[in-house]
């Protein structure tokens, strides 16, 4: 994870003259002093002796009064009513625990679901290894994360297939408000759930999957390139098959854009508009 | 590091004060490091150092197993430095030694020192070092690539921390021993810098110096690490460049 792969990256030891994107955000790397004069260190930085130090590799984020880097790479950093993906890692009497990929396994208690359970039944609904959509209820000093299935959208996952990409790149998989995912469902009628923590399920016909997990690819790779939206639509497009040809959907009808997918609350406002019922299969 | 045996001891230092392979008392042998090679890993490091070939991966923070181990108010660092069978001449028998013992422990300290470990309570940050081929110096190699590491599993930390050894051949202080003048020189001393803030969080000594010996080798050493500091920042920014036309009108930043 925090990994946007790149083999035989063709970069190395080149010493170009800096694109245009590099003198607006500037890298950071950890150690290095960031031009911080009257602004008050905030995440990803700290300060020694008046001076301003990046303590995470990203990029410089300047909103006075705050000065902040906002981390390229690392494990997922759970915020409140954020939408995630987990899996069941370990079942108790009353609660199980679920790796959302964050530093921490995060408790959901059986009061955070929508299920009647008595003590000791736990395993008969979620089993290690399920999958489940939570959101991230409350969290404390300690990292503690708090997580319910009781919302809209929220449930376990059938069926399907997870893809885990970087978290730093969900907003990008998301689009302005979702419209990279209704791209995505449009063109191959797959049902799609982003998860806040980079942990995006996606059910389908296996053309649908392969193609959704291509698209993820390309956007995990080259997320940080203009034209990005361009470029996985004329991928989609090349892939399409004859009207003829086209495979069976999953189950009824082609999901419009809007209708079936279900996108995970970015925080931005209109996306959380797409928010539908949870994502079931049969 | 490899055996000594009954060979003869090599001319460490000619008389035009060239090294045993061509270098000047103050020259580093060639160095290469690749970040994020590993996909599994949430960090990881190639580093190519001389003859040395050294990987890192690092994982966390995650979860403490076991439990116990668990700290309240902070995360712990582990390290589990290691030598393949094959990094040395003769096979190395495989597994824990009291020298890699050692080295973990050293390494996880040094580490623990700059990673702002407060802000992941209860968890552990789990570095593996892995010398698939050793010339000497493996362990500041393997500093050098677990920091690298470090940043590419976006750990906060006060900065890279690059190391390397200095040491005494024949009447010369030299840096960046190489495996003969490791095993015929009279001294080799490790260390590893904060560059931000000029503290040394690893020194280990062996052999003899005098005092005036060891301040220059401090100095050289810290040079050195300098020069070390360049290339781990380059190799992160290789990996982070943004290439082509940036996408300005779509900001990641949520």
């Amino acid at each position: 994870m925090g990994n946007g792969h790149r083999p035989g990256h063709p970069g190395r030891g080149r010493e170009g003259a800096p694109s245009p994107s590099d003198e607006e955000r500037e890298l950071v790397l950890p150690g290095e002093e960031i031009a911080a004069a009257g602004l008050k260190p905030g995440p990803g930085t700290y300060r020694v002796q008046g001076h301003t130090y990046a303590s995470v590799l990203g990029f410089v984020s300047k909103r006075p009064p705050i000065v902040r880097v906002v981390a390229l790479s690392g494990r997922y950093i759970p915020q409140t009513n954020d939408v995630v993906v987990g899996t069941v890692t370990d079942v108790q009497g009353t609660f199980w625990l679920l790796d959302i990929g964050a530093p921490r396994w995060a408790p959901l208690h059986m009061t955070g679901t929508p299920w009647k359970i008595d003590f000791g039944e736990t395993e008969q609904y979620l089993k290690v290894g399920d999958s489940v959509v939570v959101a991230v209820e409350n969290l404390d000093a300690t990292g503690r994360i708090g997580v319910t299935m009781n919302g809209e959208g929220l449930g376990k996952l059938e069926g399907g297939t997870i893809v885990t990409v970087s978290p730093a790149r969900v907003p990008r998989i998301i689009g302005r408000a979702g419209s990279m995912i209704s791209t995505l469902t449009r063109h191959t009628g797959a049902k799609i759930a982003v998860g806040q923590n980079g942990r995006i399920w996606v059910d389908g016909t296996e053309d649908a999957i392969h193609r959704v997990q291509e698209s993820l690819r390309l956007i995990e790779e080259e997320g940080q390139r203009r034209g990005l939206t361009e470029r996985v639509t004329s991928y989609l497009r090349s892939t399409e098959l004859p009207d003829g040809e086209r495979p069976i959907q999953a189950e009824g009808p082609p999901a419009g854009p809007g209708k079936d997918d279900w996108v995970a609350r970015d925080g931005e406002g209109p996306s959380s508009d797409g928010v539908d019922d949870a994502p079931r299969d049969e | 590091m490899g055996s000594v045996g009954a060979k003869e001891v090599p001319v460490l230092l000619g008389p035009d004060g060239r090294r045993i392979d061509g270098r000047k008392v103050d020259e580093l042998r060639p160095i290469a490091i690749t970040a994020g090679p590993l996909h599994q890993a949430d960090g990881s490091a190639f580093v190519e150092w001389g003859q040395n070939k050294v990987m890192a991966a690092v994982y966390g923070p995650r979860e403490v197993h076991p439990r116990h181990l668990q700290e309240n108010n902070k995360a712990i660092v582990q390290c589990r430095y290691n030598m393949a069978a094959f990094s040395v001449d003769e096979r190395k028998r495989p597994g824990l030694d009291r020298r890699s013992q050692e080295i973990s422990k050293v390494i996880a300290e040094a580490f623990e020192s700059v990673i702002f470990v407060e802000e992941y309570p209860r968890t552990s940050i789990d570095v593996y070092i892995e010398v698939l081929q050793a010339n000497a110096g493996t362990r500041c190699a393997g500093v050098v690539a677990a920091s690298v590491a470090l940043a590419d599993a976006g750990i906060p930390m006060v900065d890279l921390v690059p190391a390397v050894a200095v040491g005494k051949v024949g009447d010369a202080v030299v840096l960046d021993l190489k495996k003969e003048e490791d095993n015929f020189g009279s001294a080799d001393l490790p260390m590893a810098l904060v560059p931000q803030s000029g503290r040394l969080v690893l020194l280990q000594m062996e052999g003899h110096l005098s005092r005036d010996e060891l301040a220059r080798a401090l100095d050289l050493g810290v040079v050195g690490c300098r020069k070390i500091y360049e290339v781990m920042k380059q190799a992160l920014r290789d990996r982070y460049r943004t290439d082509g036309p940036g996408p300005a009108a779509e900001g990641m930043a949520a």
